[in-house]
């Protein structure tokens, strides 16, 4: 019920408009259509073609897909460099990482029929294998980067990783003064909540989210809940099983959020250094082929 | 010393011993005329003593020659007072310390000054330099003049063994407490008391901690609980239950403190205004309406501690007689009109611009001084552009000579209104926040001067019969505007006449669904938000940003009020009773029928969000709520901000090192922080609001907005932290600027430096060391990469699409915020 001053589109607005959408959606899903029509036309033109005796990588069909592939490689590779170097100008890294998930796909395809399906044991076929372990990690890098963010979201409930750690420092400051009223045996498992260090696990726990020997639940556990008391009363014990419950939930938290970002970063662990493998195994390839030309 | 009567008698006494009475001090001493210089505390120059240790003090505006007895250049605090403390010792200067005036009585030649618990001192002229600080409050409770309390807490680890009571609920009373409790070796039993029940002036950290602390038995918090009375040793407070007597060694009182203004006027002195911003009213030579008393400082509205010098070198000269003297800015404002056609001296540009411009008329050649610093000055020829529709502007400008067209259609530039000479134009930009409506040209050979933002609103705040003639021609241009050609300004002279100012609070409702009123509104700054009740739920239906019109579907159809409209942020709407809109609208029957189809196509969209409202009520629901978080996050005063998408972000920061890098190394985002709703995040993250809270109280000016809209901090920042007190979003950091990074490629294939993103606090303090750099701590603050090609780099460097930047009348659509959340 009111009536809004018009505001055309402003010179700023033209500058930094940026759509709300997503790196695999991104502009009618563009660089999707460009690799299609990328393989479609490697597909169709590897029937068409005729070269005898058979389709190679050494036929002049087999150098023309190659070198695209292997310039593909490069450009894919240059993300990285994308990504760091923060320069002026009208690029958006959205856009580059659209084109790299799709035109890297393509790259199976293209990879693929550059061989001519002649595979053996040596420094081409390396370089083929390299290629496809960094797609395969790539399409579960893209997997996950669909899937996962939302979970990142919903565990973090509005509190960034430093407020979580700090959450458990003060959970862990107040379990202490409570625990001192406490027996021996009782303090030490108390202590040895406390002592075991949050971060000090291995890759294996921070992916699965199982941690076992995990101090803190084996302190929950031994201080079970006792019906024998009131519920609230004031005895050291139920403050400290109450603390340690608090303990344990927060620590989820933080060991969700470990294991939602493992997975949303182990893969490049694999992605980078073989890619920097591939490029290697590539020019070794390259020069080879020119060398028993 | 003159001694009359057995008594001793100054031909000056000056009041605070800051940079401006220090240097009025050295002044009389220099001059040879009896002076005394009287300091409340037992140190010169109390604010800049309570500085943090080696406090870098920077010495603004860079183009001002100091003019003073006393040296003064930018550097560490420590320096800065020895070298005071030394010079006022070598320069015979008198000064009695721990002295509080509490009065000043008689008239010129012969004033009394009263002095706390202390013989009264006789001067025949008094300087005012005390500064805006004030004095704390006092506690209002029997014993409140105890020895046992205290108003400051320098350093909490010289307390031991005490049973400390720490009164007062804000972030100054609660860091005290803390203070004093965190060390359980000094063995403190530590209370602090909070008349209410919640802590909800303090910063949300500083009570995080407190409870924490709380729970551990660490303080005791009593809520609810005031001082009744104090007694040697112990406490008695006024509790939910009753009183109560508790033991209490110390007492540590922050509650705040009074502005000087009661003392002031106290002494006679007349303020140019009600207003809270209001200065006293001054003559050239500093003298207010209490003839004899002067003020200079940031008293008088000059914050800058070169400014004070100045004045306190100039006042005393004019005391002394010498009335020639020209103020130490002469040679700025000389620059300033150089660039202006024909050869005048400054008074005469001065006098030029008070005389013809109208809303200046009523200033003193002072104030007429002081707001042209502020402001830029132009002429332009016949034709030429002075600013375009759209361009971002929140400056007002006054015709001088000449005149101008307005391009009332964007369409037809060559239908156009004229502005007149001494007129305004531009205020809508001022009091809106928003951008220019229209594009003016120069008609004739004009001269014109440009009032920054912070000028006009200094202007408005001291001289009321300015800003009654900047809101009278703002709205009437509002009501010409908003009903396109057309109108004449008699048609809409008995609206204008009419029409009166509210202010809104934020949430404050001004129109209620259902209601036979029939007022109609445009909302002059701020915006509004627009709930229909649906289903027993309020829904929310638009979002109205400022110059805007609503209430005018009643008075057209006469209908009772179909949609509540209620407050997103503190706004100010103009109130038109709706009869007198009735009348024009029975005089211009085009102006009806435009209105209702107007009307028509707004029940379609209405009816278009009430529709899905029975089929898909969740979408509706959720686009409700979301709506509601965002303007609950300040989206309703933004202009540009930074939304993160959770259900694409991974976390990587990349926005945040494109920040950095794209900034001399520092991030001013942060990405994890903040809220979040349905996986919609608002980062800490500069929001540009229309009216930045910012600016409130920057003493330099530095901060402005600048080409596309964006706030910004130039480089005369002085660093004083007000600007990050002041922003309620927390976006603003004090930060040095890093030293230079090794390149990235250096980086990639060596190793060499940190990496891109912002370096680690540790590797930044070791380089600057090492590079033996030394850079002040300034304000830091999203400027949405302006200058930059491309436009903000988090954006850009976002690779999944999850960082997106929006403007709020274009995200707070139901098409908009349904289809994102789908």
């Amino acid at each position: 019920m009111a009536t809004i001053p018009d505001q055309p589109q402003n010179q700023r607005e033209r500058r930094q408009s940026s759509d709300h959408e997503s790196f695999l959606s991104h502009r009618n899903m563009r660089w999707l259509k460009v690799a299609l029509v990328l393989c479609l036309v490697a597909i169709v033109s590897y029937f068409w073609i005729d070269v005898s005796p058979r389709h190679n990588g050494g036929s002049w069909y087999g150098y023309t897909l190659g070198t695209i592939g292997a310039l593909l490689i490069v450009w894919l590779s240059l993300l990285g460099i994308r990504k760091r170097n923060i320069t002026a100008g009208r690029w958006s890294l959205k856009a580059w990482t659209s084109a790299h998930v799709y035109l890297g796909l393509a790259l199976i395809v293209i990879g693929t029929l550059h061989t001519g399906f002649q595979l053996g044991w040596n420094v081409h076929t390396l370089a083929y294998v390299l290629m496809m372990v960094v797609i395969l990690s790539g399409i579960y890098g893209v997997a996950v980067y669909a899937t996962l963010p939302a979970s990142l979201s919903n565990n973090a409930r509005e509190m960034t990783r430093s407020q979580m750690v700090e959450a458990l420092a003060a959970i862990d400051r107040q379990l202490q003064s409570a625990a001192q009223p406490l027996g021996r045996e009782e303090s030490d498992l108390v202590i040895a909540a406390l002592e075991q260090g949050t971060f000090d696990w291995g890759i294996g726990s921070r992916l699965s989210g199982r941690y076992r020997k995990c101090a803190t639940t084996r302190a929950l556990a031994y201080f079970a809940d006792d019906w024998s008391r009131p519920v609230g009363s004031d005895d050291p014990k139920d403050k400290v099983r109450a603390l340690l419950g608090r303990r344990k939930s927060q620590l989820d938290q933080i060991r969700r959020h470990l294991r939602i970002r493992a997975l949303l970063e182990v893969w490049l662990y694999i992605h980078i250094p073989v890619t920097i493998a591939l490029l290697a195994a590539l020019t070794a390839h390259v020069i080879s082929v020119f060398y028993y030309w | 010393m003159p001694v009359e009567n057995g008594k001793a008698n100054y031909r000056v006494a000056i009041i605070g011993s800051g940079p401006a009475g220090l240097s009025a001090a050295a002044r009389a001493a220099a001059l040879g005329m009896s002076h005394m210089l009287i300091e409340k505390t037992d140190h010169l120059s109390d604010t800049i003593f309570k500085y943090q240790k080696g406090k870098h003090v920077m010495a603004t505006p860079s183009n001002l020659v100091l003019r003073s007895d006393l040296d003064f250049d930018a550097g560490k605090r420590e320096f800065i007072l020895d070298t005071w403390d030394e010079q006022i010792a070598s320069g015979k200067i008198n000064v009695q310390l721990n002295s509080e005036v509490s009065a000043i009585t008689g008239a010129a030649g012969n004033f009394v000054i009263e002095i706390k618990g202390g013989v009264p001192i006789h001067a025949e002229a008094v300087i005012m330099a005390i500064g805006t600080q004030g004095n704390p409050n006092k506690l209002r409770c029997p014993g409140a003049d105890l020895p046992l309390i205290q108003y400051q807490l320098d350093d909490p680890g010289e307390y031991f063994d005490e049973h400390i009571t720490v009164v007062g609920s804000g972030d100054a009373g609660i860091e005290n407490a803390l203070g004093l409790a965190a060390d359980p070796k000094q063995n403190n039993v530590v209370s602090i008391l909070n008349r209410g029940s919640d802590f909800a002036r303090a910063k949300s950290a500083n009570v995080k901690l407190l409870e924490e602390a709380e729970a551990a038995g660490r303080i005791f918090v009593r809520r609810e609980t005031a001082p009744a009375e104090v007694r040697p040793g112990e406490l008695v407070l006024e509790t939910r239950d009753g009183q109560e007597t508790i033991h209490c060694d110390r007492i540590i009182a922050r509650t705040g403190s009074q502005p000087p203004r009661g003392f002031v006027e106290g002494c006679g002195i007349h303020f140019t205004s009600e207003d809270r911003g209001a200065f006293p009213k001054l003559s050239p030579s500093f003298e207010t309406t209490q003839q004899g008393i002067h003020v200079i400082g940031a008293l008088a509205g000059y914050p800058l501690i070169k400014h004070c010098m100045n004045q306190g070198y100039d006042v005393v000269e004019f005391l002394n007689g010498n009335l020639d003297l020209k103020p130490a800015d002469e040679p700025i404002l000389a620059e300033k009109f150089s660039a202006l056609p024909g050869v005048r001296t400054v008074d005469q540009w001065l006098e030029t611009f008070r005389n013809n411009v109208v809303i200046l008329q009523e200033l003193s050649p002072l104030q007429m001084r002081e707001l042209m610093l502020d402001s830029t000055v132009a002429g332009y020829d016949a034709g030429e552009v002075i600013f375009e529709r759209n361009d971002p502007g929140s400056s007002m400008f006054g015709i001088a000579e000449g005149s101008v067209l307005v391009e009332v259609n964007p369409a037809d530039p060559t239908i156009t209104v004229p502005i007149e000479e001494g007129s305004i134009f531009g205020e809508v930009g001022l009091i809106s926040g928003r951008r220019r409506g229209s594009t003016i040209r120069a008609a004739e050979p004009t001269i014109v001067m440009e009032l920054s933002r912070t000028a006009a609103l200094k202007l408005m705040a001291t001289a009321p019969s300015a800003a009654r003639a900047v809101n009278a021609i703002s709205i009437e241009r509002q009501l010409l505007q908003m009903f396109g050609s057309g109108l004449t300004k008699a048609d809409v002279a008995q609206l204008v006449e009419a029409a009166e100012l509210v202010d809104v609070r934020a949430g404050q409702v001004v129109v209620t669904e259902g209601a036979e009123d029939k007022d109609v509104y445009v909302i002059r700054r701020g915006s509004m938000i627009v709930e229909k009740m649906i289903g027993g739920a309020p829904v929310f239906l638009s979002y109205l940003p400022a110059g805007s019109c609503f209430g005018e579907m009643a008075i057209v159809d006469g209908s009772p009020r179909n949609a509540t409209v209620k407050a997103a942020i503190k706004s100010e709407v103009v109130r038109f009773p709706g009869e007198a809109f009735v009348a024009l609208l029975d005089r211009k029957p085009a102006l009806r029928a435009k209105a209702m189809a107007e009307m028509a196509s707004r029940r379609e969209v209405n009816s278009f969000i009430e529709s899905p409202k029975d089929s898909f009520g969740s979408a509706v629901d959720m686009y409700s709520e979301t709506a509601r978080f965002l303007i609950d996050n300040g989206i309703g005063e933004a202009t540009d901000v930074l939304l993160i998408d959770e259900k694409l972000c991974v976390g990587c920061d990349n926005c945040e090192k494109a920040c950095a890098d794209s900034h001399d190394g520092l991030s001013r985002l942060d990405r994890e922080a903040g809220r979040t709703y349905a996986h919609l995040h608002v980062p800490t993250s500069c929001r540009h609001c229309e009216h930045p809270h910012c600016m409130a109280d920057c003493p330099p000016n530095a901060i402005k907005r600048g080409p596309d809209g964006e706030v910004f901090i130039d480089d005369t920042c002085i660093g004083c932290g007000n600007c990050q007190r002041n922003c309620p979003y927390g976006v603003i950091r004090m930060d040095a600027k890093p030293p230079e990074k090794p390149s990235l490629l250096s980086w990639l294939m060596f190793g060499a430096g940190p990496g891109p993103g912002e370096a680690s606090y540790s590797w930044r303090k070791k380089t600057a060391e090492k590079q033996g750099r030394e850079s002040p701590k300034v304000a830091i603050k999203c400027d949405m990469c302006s200058g930059i090609d491309g436009g903000p780099a988090c954006v850009r460097a976002c690779p999944t699409g999850a960082a997106i930047r929006v403007t709020p009348e274009k995200f707070l659509t139901f098409t908009k915020l349904s289809e994102d959340a789908g």
